[in-house]
């Protein structure tokens, strides 16, 4: 299990959170304006990186909120959460 | 050497020292396919690619040992009534071909039908699993909807009683579904294709992706040199991401640790396999007599091999729940293996935009059980250059189009 620092509530069990996927997926602001293949990279294609991966976690079972984090997929290393 | 009961008898009166069933090739420079990855689906391919399409000169490469991936540390369920009729073609023609796989390759896989028994405890999984008998119904496949008396019957240590937190309501149970030896699977492939001249190299893990100036593949690089190739077939499950990126190709997968166990050994007593995913647990019993049990995923991407103990733990409790009297078991050894699951929880067989690559993959929870099935479809396309008609509906492109093969909401989360 997890030790995860919320930026707001500090550390606290992995089972407090809920795992929110790759961080930094803007949803097309005209989703008719972009063709076929750029709504399925935004939709379905992801980094999934072995290493460095830059993730989203909730606080679900605590302050409730979104916030970022970055973890190592290799080691499963924290190296920081931060604010979004 | 070819197995028979005469060889087994000869060698068990002091015949020499069993020779050894596949060659542990060098790579050479050069060859017309090369398929990254020798896992089931990989080695089935070659295979098939030797046996079928009368390509041998091959090259399966893996950065660890043959069948140490997914294969090696699957829970060997084997079954075909999915919902969706692609689902249940492609399954269905791997069933089809697991039933005389062993005469086939001359080796035994142990395939055992017992009877795969997927169990309801709500109203929600109720529903569910009828509409999957009738669908299984009119595809021509096998799956009948039991009561929890009956479910009872078919599995004496299965606990239904009500005091249970999650009753069994009722299950759904494919008599043909069951379990085969993972290894053997993997052995008896790699044996078969390299006796037709399939060079299988271990070790070398590749490392990059060459391609010319129009884009098209044209060989690998790998930790044992670079291997020129007409053609590269990318069979890596968890690991496909990372090497799809070495061709410039952006994949629909996430790559999430997912957990076995096995228990001490005790005498026969799981007479079938039994899975439930409202509860997560997916058990039976090895002919060594050893309970094999199913976990499910960590919830976060990850390429760490383990998984979290909590994860193992849940399935326990509902093990526990459903079969009381292995409470007092001990567990002998657990261990995880990274699957790539794609959004719609369907597998990716098929071409790439990029020219001589093409990828198998996306098998994720629960592909075992298509091994040869996947290989077989997946030759082909390799072969033609064109989708093998089972496969077509599983291509790439489908998350473009809009195509998705959903069977995330009718296999729950796991298969
Ligand atoms: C715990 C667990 C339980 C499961 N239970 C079931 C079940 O009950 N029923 C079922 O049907 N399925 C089940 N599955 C899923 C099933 O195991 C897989 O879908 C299937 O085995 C995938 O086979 P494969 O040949 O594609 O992959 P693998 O066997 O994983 O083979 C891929 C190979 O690629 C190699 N590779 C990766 N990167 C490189 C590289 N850069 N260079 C060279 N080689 C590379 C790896 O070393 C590996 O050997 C389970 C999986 C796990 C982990
Ligand atoms: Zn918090």
């Amino acid at each position: 299990m997890l030790l995860i620092a919320c930026p707001w509530c500090g550390p606290r069990p992995e089972n407090e959170f809920h795992y929110g996927g790759e961080a930094g997926i803007a949803r097309p602001p005209d989703p008719s304006a972009v063709d076929d293949a750029a709504w399925a990279d935004f939709l379905y294609m992801r980094s999934n990186p072995k290493g460095r991966h830059k993730e989203r976690w909730r606080h679900q079972f605590g302050c409730g909120r979104f916030f970022n984090a970055t973890r190592d997929t290799v080691t499963d290393r924290i190296s920081g959460t931060a604010k979004p | 050497m070819e197995f028979s009961l005469f060889s087994l008898v000869r060698q068990a009166f002091g015949g020499a020292a069993w020779p050894r069933q596949w060659r542990d090739a060098e790579p050479k420079p050069a060859y017309d396919v090369v398929i990254v990855g020798a896992g089931g689906h990989g080695l089935a391919t070659a295979y098939y690619l030797a046996k079928e399409h009368g390509i041998r000169d091959i090259a399966v490469l893996d950065k660890g040992w043959l069948g140490g991936g997914n294969t090696g540390r699957n829970t060997t369920i084997i079954r075909s009534n999915y919902l969706r009729d692609e689902s249940a073609a492609i399954y269905e023609h791997a069933l089809k071909l697991w039933e005389t796989l062993s005469q086939d390759l001359n080796y035994n896989v142990m395939y055992s039908p017992r009877g795969v028994m997927m169990l309801a405890h709500n109203e929600h999984d109720i529903r569910v699993f009828k509409r999957h008998v009738h669908a299984n119904r009119l595809q021509g496949i096998d799956n009948e909807w039991l009561t929890a008396e009956q479910a009872k019957a078919f599995c004496p240590p299965l606990h239904i009683g009500g005091d249970a937190r999650y009753p069994v309501l009722g299950a759904a149970l494919q008599r043909r579904g069951g379990v085969a030896r993972h290894d053997a699977v993997a052995w008896g492939y790699a044996r078969a294709a390299s006796a037709m001249g399939v060079d299988i190299v271990q070790n070398c893990e590749v490392t990059g992706i060459f391609r010319n100036i129009e884009g098209a593949v044209t060989g690998v690089d790998t930790t044992r040199g670079t291997i020129q190739a007409g053609k590269v077939a990318v069979v890596a499950a968890g690991h496909t991401s990372v090497l799809m990126g070495m061709a410039g190709v952006r994949m629909p997968l996430e790559s999430f640790p997912l957990q076995a166990l096995v228990s001490e050994p005790v005498k026969p007593i799981m007479p079938c396999v039994v899975m439930s995913n409202t509860v997560h647990a997916y058990i039976s019993q090895s002919d060594k007599g050893e309970l094999v049990i199913g976990a499910g995923t960590d919830s976060y991407i990850s390429y760490s091999q383990a998984g979290g103990l909590h994860i193992a733990s849940h399935t326990l409790a509902a093990v526990c729940e459903l079969f009381p009297s292995f409470r007092r078991l001990r567990m002998l050894r657990n261990w995880g293996g990274i699957v790539d699951v794609t959004p719609d929880r369907s597998p990716i067989v098929g071409l790439t935009p990029v020219p001589g690559l093409f990828v198998n993959c996306g098998w994720g929870t629960g592909g075992f059980k298509a091994t040869p099935g996947s290989g077989h479809v997946f030759a082909a396309t390799v072969a033609r250059g064109e989708p093998h008609p089972i496969a077509a509906p599983f291509s790439l492109d489908r998350f473009r189009t809009g195509h998705p093969i959903d069977e995330a909401a009718a296999a729950a989360v796991s298969h």
